[in-house]
């Protein structure tokens, strides 16, 4: 029940932020603060007592809670939840988006309150479901509906290119979407041939012996809907113009988590489900990673405008994720694991530096400003420490995440893990790039403008003090995460050729 | 005949005495607001018939119809969306004629057409039930006839549809030229030992089945489609686009599997290329539309294109009753959701003079004017392109796993490259619902009777897409 209340805390939140705003136009904004700290507080309560039970992986079913109940029998399709470490995690990481989110989103949005609140809660209730759902058909469901509110928040609080990006936002999504609903019912049907009985439940599919071109087709319905949402290279087109047109909190939420939903996919589905199909296509994988990790840094590198940069950026670490997944090895898989988390907490807090220039200058044009330091000092700081984590200083979070991902990919593949390692420098330089045009120089004497509050500091303290803790303590992160790590890991172990194990 | 035979039958019988009563009753009292309540009286009693009427088992009553689980089910169906387009004509039809009285009358003959369809199990039913339910359309169609556009449609209609009954006819003939008998079981017996070979038997089928396929708009027949949908009254558009592409369907499947036709050289190929071809024009040409009701139309031939799929997998014996319950399933969803798309036109429209406001821009802003009725036409939308949560994903699955189970995966290409292309033009309606209203826009006022219609048809589309176990037992039942 716990499992529901997480989806249902936001799907009720929303509705009640939306029927909030008849009674005060700036109610909507306290219920949807609420409704996150009560998810937070759900999970946490929920969860923390099975925690010291934690140890199984998902190949032994050992999920933290877990909850079943028939949905559409005639089809096998249940209405199945199960939490083990990494869902926490994320479902976490949702939660704690969400309320920057929603700090982000305080004063910027100005017209249809209750609606604009009702879409973010709902969009955070369609993420917990996807990170929760453990029926392949209910998987594809919260798939799909979390889509419908991120898409009217573009369309409709968006910037001035809404309209083409909203479009092109979904339509990527969806289209890819369907592959997989065709990959997800071929499997069940390939199951149903092999088990004898017709089910989309993941532990009854986990483990079937396909025939190799079967199981390859398969995995890469999974694998074009999980890389298109990652996004990696070449499927990353929708991202910059999605990011840079929706409104700051849209941006914090499509960078900070619905972006994870497509590593979670891949690592909860993709790679359990077709071991032998996933280790074919490694190099192809690996080598998307790499391209992600390189172009998308070279391309952050061209912009001028700030949130463009940023999203750019995104698709440089998604990359590390693709990397780190496909190595197939522990420290691959933790630091992809991290770099979920990181980027998350790095990238939100960049997006709402970007919106809250925005909303004081009217521009993310980035040669339009220049010298803010001297005039909004809190926000430089801010900025230098956010940049600083995403090209990855020691110390911070995402240094451990990438650092973890190129110990394990060298294992595996020394010249891709060369290769990657070129975005890291190439990393340093956007990064800088941006400090130096935006924060640095002489500022314009015509401007005036208002540093960081006290509720903006807030939401930038809690993801600097999420970031140093995991850059200083990641292990606290690592244990949660072990088993579905190590479930993966020896999924692996068991199919890889022993050569392959060996190196 | 005895008492179980007319339990069987009950909403037929129903809607025929009720439309003598009410033709009694216009004769005697002309007023077009007692006619609506004395018309959606007789539907209802007719849709009690069909619930409630309990008939034992399956069976044939006289040669000619066929009760049963399919029947009822379709009888119930349509005696609803009939109700409701009468509902839906209510402030719309003032602005069109003096005198509606006629109008209900003839929205009640199309009903009862449509409802025999669903019981035919013999040429003649069939063709009494098609001709019954396509002339009164033609003059339903023609009804705002101050208006030039509706007229012309009328007489496309009625040009396109004669030649496609005699199509049909030409076909049947053939048919009972080869087996000596027009029930449809009795002609898939015939069929096997058929005299004049099976060139002639597959060409009759093909005949008949083209006939048919005119009705549904499936291309290379769909010429008619878009122009009729545009010039017809919005809420004989709705049952344009729901009863009367629903009736035919279901007459088209009994007809395929009870006389076995799928069994006919080329005759499955046949229904592939109309699948196909459907789903592409459909889908493309929907893309270049400004008019919503254009829009829709061209949507509901890729629709009919999806649902012709089935028969292509319907034509291994072991995939047909999942080919069966998909397609009935799928029809089943597409009604409302397609209800609900064209009763918000005929919404917008109340009072105007036939001559819909229908382009994409007439809804600009419409979230914001009037929530309640963009929140349907969201639903509806996202249920036709078949996102979660709706009637339209639950069809969609059938189909899919019905397609995969056939392992015809060419036809598989077809529904995702159509799906996908389908996104585009009903997002760009949801995007236009949501952009600021333009200085001016009309005011749209609803009623509270009005906004319960509403309300229902968004809940049940809903409802079928969360809890579709219910519908998913009975349709499991029939095949």
């Amino acid at each position: 029940m716990i499992l529901l209340a997480l989806v249902l805390v936001p799907l009720l939140g929303g509705l009640a932020a939306w029927l909030s705003q008849g009674i005060d136009r700036n109610l909507p904004r306290w219920v949807s603060l609420a409704t996150c700290i009560a998810g937070l507080a759900v999970l946490f309560s929920g969860a923390a007592p099975t925690l010291p039970g934690a140890g199984d992986s998902f190949l032994d079913g050992g999920w933290l809670l877990h909850w079943r109940v028939d949905w559409i029998p005639r089809f096998g399709i249940s209405f199945e939840l199960g939490l083990d470490g990494l869902s926490l995690l994320l479902i976490a990481l949702t939660y704690a988006l969400g309320l920057i989110a929603v700090a982000a989103s305080w004063t910027e949005i100005d017209r249809r309150q209750g609606l604009f609140q009702a879409n973010l809660l709902w969009t955070l209730a369609g993420v917990c479901g996807v990170f929760l759902a453990l029926d392949m058909i209910l998987f594809f469901l919260f798939w799909e509906v979390m889509l419908v509110p991120m898409y009217l928040l573009i369309a409709i609080w968006g910037h001035e290119g809404r309209a083409y990006a909203s479009m092109k936002f979904f339509i990527f999504t969806q289209v890819s979407g369907l592959l997989m609903l065709l990959a997800i019912v071929a499997l069940a049907w390939q199951g149903a041939a092999i088990n004898g009985e017709l089910s989309f439940s993941y532990g009854d599919l986990l483990g079937l012996a396909f025939e190799p071109q079967v199981g390859f087709l398969l995995m890469l319905g999974f694998f074009l809907a999980f890389t298109v949402k990652l996004p990696a290279f070449p499927f990353h087109t929708w991202l910059p113009d999605a990011h840079t047109q929706a409104p700051t909190a849209g941006s914090v939420l499509l960078a900070g988590i619905l972006l994870k939903t497509g590593a979670y996919g891949l690592m909860r589905f993709t790679l359990p489900l077709f071991p032998e199909a996933s280790i074919a296509l490694a190099p192809v994988a690996m080598l998307l990673g790499v391209a992600g990790v390189v172009y998308g840094a070279l391309l952050a590198f061209a912009q001028t405008d700030f949130k463009r940069l940023v999203a750019y950026s995104s698709v440089s670490h998604m990359g590390f994720v693709l990397l780190g997944l496909y190595a197939f090895n522990e420290l691959g898989l933790q630091g992809a694991v991290l770099q979920m988390i990181t980027h998350g907490a790095s990238t939100a807090a960049l997006f709402m530096m970007a919106g809250a220039l925005q909303h004081r200058l009217h521009t993310r044009d980035m040669r339009r400003m220049g010298g803010l330091w001297v005039q909004a000092p809190r926000m430089g700081a801010c900025a230098l420490f956010f940049v600083l984590a995403s090209l990855g200083l020691p110390g911070l979070g995402n240094f451990v995440a990438e650092f973890l991902v190129f110990m394990g990919l060298f294992a595996v593949a020394p010249w891709m893990t060369a290769a990657a390692a070129t975005g890291m420098v190439a990393a340093a330089v956007y990064a800088l790039w941006l400090m130096q045009l935006s924060f640095h120089g002489k500022p314009d004497p015509q401007r005036t403008m208002a540093d960081f509050g006290l509720r903006e500091m807030s939401a930038m303290a809690v993801l600097m003090i999420a970031l140093l803790w995991i850059g200083l303590f990641p292990q606290s992160v690592l244990d949660l995460a072990s088993p579905a790590v190590n479930g993966v890991e020896t999924l692996f172990q068991q199919t890889l050729p022993v050569e392959v194990v060996a190196r | 005949m005895n008492s179980a035979d007319f339990a069987a039958i009950a909403p037929i019988i129903a809607l025929g005495g009720g439309v003598t009563l009410v033709m009694l009753q216009v004769a005697a009292r002309r007023s077009a607001g007692l006619t609506r309540l004395s018309a959606l009286l007789v539907l209802l009693v007719a849709l009690a018939a069909s619930v409630w009427c309990e008939f034992g088992d399956a069976r044939n009553v006289t040669v000619l119809l066929r009760a049963d689980l399919l029947s009822t089910l379709f009888a119930g169906l349509f005696c609803a969306s009939a109700a409701l387009c009468v509902l839906l004509s209510r402030d719309y039809l003032p602005g069109l004629s003096d005198e509606g009285d006629e109008y209900y009358l003839l929205l009640l003959l199309a009903t009862l057409g449509g409802v025999v369809l669903a019981y035919a199990n013999h040429a003649a039913s069939l063709l009494l039930g098609l001709e019954l339910l396509s002339v009164s359309l033609y003059a339903l169609i023609a009804y705002p006839s101050r208006v030039p556009t509706a007229v012309e449609a009328a007489t496309k209609y009625l040009v396109l549809s004669g030649g496609a009954s005699a199509t049909m006819l030409f076909g049947f003939a053939l048919l009972y030229a080869a087996t000596g008998s027009l029930g449809f079981t009795d002609i898939g017996a015939g069929l096997a030992g058929s005299e004049l070979g099976p060139a002639i038997s597959s060409l009759s089928a093909v005949l008949v089945v083209s006939g048919l396929a005119f009705k549904l708009s499936a291309a290379p027949f769909h010429l008619w489609a878009p122009d009729v949908y545009e010039g017809s009254p919005a809420p004989v558009t709705a049952f344009l686009a729901t009863v009367a592409k629903a009736a035919p369907f279901v007459v088209l499947l009994r007809l395929v599997f009870d006389a076995g036709l799928l069994g006919l050289p080329g005759v499955a190929e046949v229904f592939a290329v109309l699948a196909v071809l459907s789903i592409l024009v459909g889908n493309l040409l929907a893309l270049l539309q400004d008019n919503i009701k254009r829009i829709l139309a061209y949507s509901s031939i890729a629709h009919m294109g999806y649902l012709l799929l089935i028969f292509v997998v319907a034509q291994n014996p072991e995939h047909r009753p999942l080919a069966g319950e998909a397609a009935v399933f799928y029809l089943f969803a597409y009604v409302p959701t397609t209800l609900a798309a064209f009763g918000l036109l005929a919404l917008i429209n109340s009072a105007g003079d036939g001559d819909d406001r229908a382009a994409v821009d007439d809804i600009t802003g419409l979230f914001w004017r009037q929530p309640v009725l963009a929140t349907l036409m969201v639903v509806a939308l996202l249920s036709l392109s078949g996102i979660p949560l709706t009637a339209g994903f639950i069809g969609k699955l059938y189909l899919f796993a019905a397609v995969v189970a056939g392992a015809h995966w060419f036809m598989v290409g077809a529904l995702v490259l159509g799906s996908a292309i389908a996104i585009y033009y009903y997002l760009r309606l949801v995007y236009q619902m949501s952009q600021p209203a333009p200085e001016g826009a009309p005011e749209i006022a609803l009623d509270a009777g009005t906004i319960s219609i509403v309300l229902f048809l968004t809940a049940v589309i809903l409802a079928l897409g969360v809890l579709p176990q219910l519908l998913m037992g009975y349709v499991h039942g029939i095949f």
